[in-house]
């Protein structure tokens, strides 16, 4: 069926709300639809057990995998519960405590992007929040084991990049991925927060955006009008395109696989030499 | 603000320049340590013309053609006489060689665009290439939003560069200056193997106002200052601007040699 044709502005707003639409699947619902015997693993062994970060083991098809991802609620309740997906520092350090099992059993590592940001809170920045995200950016740069990446929802700066350096990076086709939320620009550029989808087009920070500035490897496509439609085919679509990648990057020997993960993002930038 | 007579930007008090200048721009009323160029920078840490800058002329591009972008390029680029928010090369300290990058909080607030993480990321090459250990001196706003999703990648790329000067025995020194937050801070400013910061710098992730906004009450005193992440395990020292170039001397000199090769 044919859309009416909207302004790019409006456009991009769109896609910031579809990725933030309440009914969307979760971390754990394509856990759910895509991985076979998943157990759910717990803590940073430092502080706490981080409940916006969930991770675990399970089989992708037959081939064993460690899935990590934020988790936001479904409703008011769960969303107080999982902090409405932003985590804590000891959220970052569970997550590298499980990439850093999985790295010990050549198990490859799957993460899911659904962020609106790291959690900006006292206790956050007293534990270290930019440590917890610097050092998980300096081990998965050279985690001797495949990384795949999905950005399922909102890609939210820093706290997104904290589980995001990945040999592949993929994104939903509703979803953006930004250095600032749209209402935290527009409210700086313009002191003013309703500007946002003004911000959000100055942004450029789909998923269109970002695969035409190479940022990322491919659009995941999204059943219907949104993910939150068919959260099935959607974990199905999602599964099909993560498999393929994997199977791929089991191949490389360690040496090429971390050369190729360090030349992926040292090519990002763009400048006059 | 008066030329001749500086005010200091925590008390206000006005300075008669050339006192202010050997002190060190230590408000001697207050303490604050106040903001730097890179020049003084560079004249207060090396030894006499050692400074070799690199890199010198990698520009920022308007990539998403962001409001108002290229005009706060250009004054920035009028007001500090340099090109972009952080100047790299090579300088002794003390007598020991080594790379030193300088950001300028008067260029955008030395916030992180492609050109900041290229130059930092070149100067991580250039050191690992040469043997040379790294030292960083920062003080930013974070990621540069004005280029997007560029601007948060620097953070990956930056932090992959310090894992591979590290993996060949090389050791960074950051020196964390007021102020110093967001993606800088969450990606090279954290990775030092020794972190150094001036006193009652502004270092944290999260702005103070952001804070405050998402909690919903005013913040306790001295929060997110120097004292505070040293209290908490965050930082290894907090050094005044007039023993810091003594104490990167003594940092480069105990790491100049290595006992046991051991395996790096």
């Amino acid at each position: 069926m044919d859309k009416p044709v909207k302004s790019h502005a409006s456009a991009a707003l769109d896609v910031v709300k579809l990725a933030r639409h309440i009914k969307r699947p979760t971390t754990l619902d394509y856990i759910k639809y895509m991985l076979t015997d998943f157990l759910e693993l717990h803590g940073d062994r430092r502080y706490s057990d981080d409940l916006a970060m969930v991770g675990g083991i399970g089989f992708l098809e037959d081939i064993p995998v460690t899935v990590i991802g934020h988790q936001k609620g479904r409703d008011v309740k769960e969303n107080v519960k999982r902090n409405f997906g932003m985590a804590h520092p000891e959220g970052y350090r569970k997550a590298l405590r499980l990439m850093e099992e999985a790295e010990r059993f050549g198990r490859p590592v799957i993460t899911f992007v659904d962020t609106p940001g790291a959690y900006p809170g006292l206790g956050a920045e007293e534990r270290g929040q930019a440590e917890a995200i610097a050092f998980n950016l300096y081990k998965m740069s050279g985690l001797k084991t495949p990384i795949v990446t999905v950005i399922t929802g909102e890609g939210g700066s820093g706290g997104a990049l904290g589980i995001a350096v990945a040999d592949r990076v993929y994104m939903l086709s509703n979803t953006i991925y930004s250095v600032i939320s749209p209402e935290g620009c527009a409210s700086i550029l313009w002191r003013d927060a309703s500007k946002s989808g003004e911000a959000a087009e100055a942004l450029k920070c789909t998923a269109r955006d970002l695969c035409d500035f190479k940022i990322i490897d491919g659009i995941i496509d999204e059943p219907g009008d949104g993910a939150h439609e068919d959260h099935e085919t959607m974990a199905k679509e999602i599964k099909r395109t993560v498999l393929c990648a994997v199977r791929q990057l089991i191949k490389f020997p360690v040496e090429a696989l971390l050369l190729k993960r360090y030349e992926k993002f040292r090519k990002m930038g763009v400048f006059t030499d | 603000m008066s030329r001749l007579f500086p005010k200091c930007t925590r008390c206000n008090t006005s300075h008669f320049v050339t006192f202010l200048k050997s002190a060190h721009y230590v408000c001697s009323k207050c303490g604050f340590h106040l903001r730097l160029d890179v020049s003084t920078r560079i004249k207060m840490l090396c030894d006499k013309k050692t400074f070799k800058e690199i890199d010198k002329d990698i520009k920022s591009v308007d990539v998403l053609d962001f409001p108002k972008y290229m005009d706060r390029l250009q004054k920035s680029k009028k007001e500090t006489g340099i090109n972009e928010a952080v100047v790299t090369g090579e300088c002794k300290i003390k007598g020991f060689p080594t790379t030193l990058g300088i950001m300028e909080p008067g260029f955008i607030m030395a916030s992180m665009g492609s050109v900041v993480g290229e130059k930092i990321t070149r100067q991580l090459e250039y050191a690992r290439e040469n043997n040379l250990p790294a030292i960083i001196i920062i003080s930013s706003g974070g990621a540069r939003m004005h280029e997007g999703i560029f601007s948060l990648m620097q953070m990956a790329k930056t932090s992959a560069a310090v894992k591979r000067l590290n993996d060949k025995g090389l050791p960074l020194f950051t020196v964390l200056a007021d102020p110093t937050t967001g993606g800088v801070t969450a990606s090279y400013a954290m990775l030092g193997d020794v972190i150094i910061a001036e006193p009652d710098a502004l270092i944290g992730f999260a702005g103070p106002r952001v804070i405050e906004q998402t909690i919903g009450q005013s913040l306790p005193q001295g929060f997110q200052r120097s004292e505070f992440l040293l209290e908490h395990g965050m930082l290894d020292m907090i050094v005044s601007r007039k023993q810091l170039r003594a104490t990167l001397g003594t940092l480069l000199s105990i790491h100049s040699v290595r006992p046991y090769e051991g395996e790096v």
